[in-house]
Formats: C-alpha cells, sequence, structure tokens
C-alpha cells in the first residue's frame, strides 16, 4: 500500500493577488501555478531545472520553478509571465521579442523573457557573471555577458540571435 | 515522488532535535534550496520520508570575522554570496568558482550547505534502476567498466569512481575554508578538506558528517597578503555544465621564486582534491612553467585513470600550469 499524500495550506502572492491553496507537499511552485491556478505560461520542458521554460520570478528573483517545492515558499510572492504585462501594454521584454523575433515555436519564451527581467535587475545591482573580465568590477551589458548570463535557458529552435537582440533593445 | 511531510525549523537545534527524533521512520533529510535534493527526489534517487526546512534558520548572512576573515551562513545562496562585495575584494576566486557553476535561476536557489552536500553526477548513481555502490550500497559499479569519461581518476575505489560536482567546494579547499556544523552531540569545526572523504568501501558516505548533523556556516581565513588566485574550469560546452576537471590556485611569488601556493582540483575525484604533492613541488621553486609542470606531474603521478578517461590526466596538468602561470 503507497502512503497517503501529505496536504498543506500555504498562500502565494501570485500576480500581485493573495491565492490560499491547499496542495500536496509534492507539488512544485511550477505545477501548482500550472495545475491548480490554469497560469499555464510557465512551461515543463525537462522538470529537472536544466531547461528554464518553467522561469518565474520568486520574491523579484528569477528560479526554475520545477525545483520549489510549493509548501516551502507560503508566504512567497510569485510573478509569471501572466503577470508581466500592464493591462493590454506589453512588458518592454515582450515587445522587444516581438520586434526582434526573439522565438520562433515559443514554447520556451515565457521563460526566456522572465529569466531577462530577472538578469536585468542582477545586472542593475552589480552582480558579477563568469564572463565578467574582473569579477570586483561592476559589469556591462555585453553580448558574452547577455549569453552568459541566459545559459540557464534553451532555445531549441536556436533562436539565440534574436534572445540577444531583444534583450539589447530591452536594456536600452 | 514518495509522499512526506513537512516542517519548517525554527532554529538549527530545532531542526536537529526533529531530524533525530524522524531518523528512524523512513529517512529524514533537511531542505535548502532544494535544487539538488528535489531532483534526487523527482528521480527517486532520494526517499524521504520527512522534510526539513532550514532555509530560514537566520543563517542567512555574510560578515566579517575578528581575523580579517569571513563567517558565510549556510543558507546564504549561490548568487548572493558570489554577488556580496567582500568576497568579490578579498576572495575573488570564490566568486569566479560560484559563478562558474550551473545557471543564474539554480545559483538564485541554491544555498552554500547544500551545494557543499550536492551529491554526485554519476549517470548510475542518478538512474535508480541501475546498480550503483553509492545509492544501494553491495549492488555493484557499473561505471568501472562502463560510462565513465568524466568520472574519477585519482582516489577512487573497486566499488566506487564518481567525482564531487562542486565548483565552490574546489574553492573552499584551496581557500583553507571550515564548515561549522551542529548535531546531537554538539557543535564542532571541520577544516577544507576533510568534510568530504574518498569512496573506500563505504560510498554511500560522501562526507564525514553524521545523517542528523546540520551544516550552519563556513569560514574564511584573512586572504593571504600579495598572494594571487584564479579559478579555472574547463568542461563540454563554455557555460551551464559540470568541471570536466578545475583548478583553484593561489600563488605568492616573492623575487620569482614560488612563496607559498594552494592548489585544488575540481572533476578528478570524490572529493575536491588537495593537491598537496604538486604544493611540496613548488614551494621555493621557480615561478616558471617548468617548475609548474614539475609539481602536476607529481600530482598526477598518482593518477589511476579508467578505460575512458585517461584524458583527464593531460588535461589536469595542463590546466594546473596555465593556471599558475597566469598568475605570476
Amino acid at each position: 500500500m503507497s502512503d497517503p499524500a501529505q496536504l498543506s495550506e500555504i498562500t502565494l502572492r501570485v500576480n500581485g493577488e493573495d491565492r490560499r491553496l491547499t496542495v500536496d507537499t509534492r507539488s512544485s511552485l511550477l505545477d501548482v501555478l500550472r495545475e491548480q491556478l490554469g497560469l499555464t505560461g510557465s512551461k515543463k520542458g525537462c522538470d529537472h531545472g536544466q531547461c528554464g521554460a518553467c522561469t518565474v520570478l520568486l520574491d523579484g528573483r528569477r528560479v526554475n520553478s520545477c525545483l520549489v517545492l510549493a509548501v516551502a515558499r507560503d508566504g512567497s510572492g510569485v510573478t509569471t509571465i501572466e503577470g508581466l504585462a500592464d493591462g493590454e501594454q506589453l512588458h518592454p521584454l515582450q515587445a522587444a521579442f516581438v520586434e526582434q523575433d526573439g522565438f520562433q515555436c515559443g514554447y520556451c519564451t515565457p521563460g526566456q523573457i522572465c529569466s531577462a527581467v530577472g538578469m536585468l535587475s542582477e545586472l542593475a545591482a552589480g552582480w558579477p557573471s563568469a564572463a565578467t573580465p574582473d569579477v570586483s568590477a561592476a559589469p556591462e551589458l555585453t553580448e558574452p555577458e547577455i549569453a552568459e548570463r541566459l545559459s540557464g535557458n534553451i532555445c531549441r529552435c536556436g533562436a539565440y540571435p534574436g534572445i540577444v537582440a531583444a534583450v539589447k533593445q530591452a536594456a536600452g | 515522488m514518495r509522499p512526506f511531510t513537512y516542517e519548517r525549523a525554527a532554529d538549527a537545534d530545532a531542526a536537529v532535535a526533529s531530524a533525530v527524533a524522524h531518523a528512524g521512520n523512513g529517512g529524514v533529510r533537511y531542505l535548502g534550496g532544494g535544487t539538488s535534493l528535489v531532483d534526487l527526489m523527482r528521480l527517486g534517487v532520494e526517499r524521504p520520508a520527512h522534510l526539513i526546512d532550514v532555509s530560514r534558520l537566520g543563517h542567512d548572512r555574510i560578515e566579517p570575522t575578528d581575523d580579517g576573515g569571513l563567517h558565510i551562513g549556510a543558507a546564504v545562496t549561490n548568487s548572493e554570496l558570489a554577488a556580496d562585495e567582500l568576497v568579490r575584494r578579498d576572495h575573488p576566486l570564490l566568486a569566479e568558482a560560484l559563478l562558474g557553476g550551473a545557471s543564474g535561476q539554480l545559483r538564485n536557489l541554491a544555498t552554500v550547505g547544500g551545494n557543499l552536500l550536492q551529491r554526485t553526477r554519476c549517470s548510475y548513481f542518478q538512474e535508480a534502476t541501475k546498480p550503483c555502490n553509492k545509492r544501494s550500497p553491495g549492488s555493484g559499479c557499473p561505471a568501472r567498466e562502463g560510462e565513465h569519461r568524466n568520472l574519477a581518476i585519482l582516489g577512487h575505489s573497486s566499488s566506487c569512481v564518481a567525482t564531487h560536482p562542486s565548483d565552490m567546494a574546489v574553492a573552499l579547499t584551496a581557500l583553507g575554508a571550515h564548515v561549522h556544523v551542529t548535531g546531537r552531540d554538539g557543535e564542532r569545526v571541520i577544516p577544507m578538506p576533510g568534510l568530504h572523504r574518498l569512496p573506500e568501501a563505504q560510498p554511500e558516505r560522501d562526507t564525514v558528517l553524521e545523517p542528523t548533523e546540520l551544516i550552519t556556516a563556513v569560514t574564511l581565513p584573512a586572504p593571504i597578503p600579495g598572494a594571487r588566485a584564479r579559478y579555472r574550469k574547463v568542461r563540454e560546452r563554455s557555460s551551464f555544465a559540470f568541471a570536466l576537471v578545475s583548478v583553484a590556485a593561489l600563488l605568492t611569488v616573492e623575487d620569482g621564486i614560488v612563496h607559498d601556493c594552494r592548489i585544488a582540483l575540481g572533476g578528478v575525484a570524490h572529493v575536491p582534491w588537495r593537491a598537496e604533492r604538486a604544493e611540496g613541488e613548488l614551494h621555493g621553486a621557480p615561478a616558471a612553467p617548468e617548475a609548474f609542470a614539475r609539481a602536476a606531474d607529481a600530482e598526477l603521478a598518482q593518477a589511476e585513470p579508467l578505460r575512458d578517461n585517461g584524458y583527464k590526466v593531460a588535461l589536469a596538468r595542463n590546466l594546473i600550469v596555465a593556471t599558475l602561470s597566469e598568475l605570476v
């Protein structure tokens, strides 16, 4: 006989709205967003933290939602691709992905855009990366920096040139 | 995934007490960022009946110590540590190693304690249907005769040829860090190297920790005056891949002579490998490529490459020489 599921009550603030939820302790944040809240923009690619399609902003930081246990994030704030636009006004990164052809099939795109939003705030905070020539100095937004900082997001269509162009455009 | 109960511990003592209480009931694990543990639970490699969340015990700060070093809480994330101004100023080697590992998203979740205790990426360990002495003691090691291209060349045993995957741990080993733990018998401090152990006949034990011991912090000594340091990593693609071989090196040169040096290797053993033989060769030697090559050869004379990973011996040798040469 298998062990019974363990349930837990949590609250998440999702795209600005408090959501009271009963979750299985095994549920990932990704599964809760998709299956319980109907927010299917975040995609399940590999479910192992390797592809980045599930990337969301958790308390302002980009993370792989497939590796986050929802039960462990009671009280946290989550922003998904559905929460980026301001009404009909696209987020600057969304608009830039459209203008620069930053996708083909579109499956990785929500994760790419959420990752890029998080990445630009990390860069604005002065965080270095493996592409930063001197980690003790402030980084600059070069193409090698964009490529390195977005290496956790795989695009099997190979839209990388458009993605890099979109990030450069949005960063101004 | 097997169902499990979850609790958020209030403090370190409560976490340990709970782990001790649950230890006999089908397995208990501490949960940090979850990037390694949750993945292994999904793969069926880890099957805990109870999780104790230790990410909010107040171990989330980086503070200078009285002796000029740093005290790093175990729950500090990899990205916070790599971005810290004091780390970047005093220990850029550590920032380089952290930034060489994983992806931006993973570093935002992964913690210092969890990074140290992450498990090997040996494909037999991660595939629950395969034999593996580390996952299922006594079941055998298919990697010895099978897929071992990325596995150990130093310190392996007949029962296990796995490598430790952490970049951060390699830097901490070269830097002479100390790992602070608390357990049922109180607190203790473990020097690096010394936390991780060679597989010998017990590959199921990655470290010297007891199952209910909890890492609370890592401390770094004051930076060595005049030392230059660098972390270099060779991998199969230029980002987001584990090391085939990595080198963390600190070098102090006075009048063209090596005054002090510390070298640690990643991707080559069950532990972050402190290259003591190479260090011994270099003390008092000229700071020049010929001496660096002799030191690398002295270290790698003890290598026992497997059928398909002999390339790592040459790679480690060249990477040691290249990294030290950069520091002169």
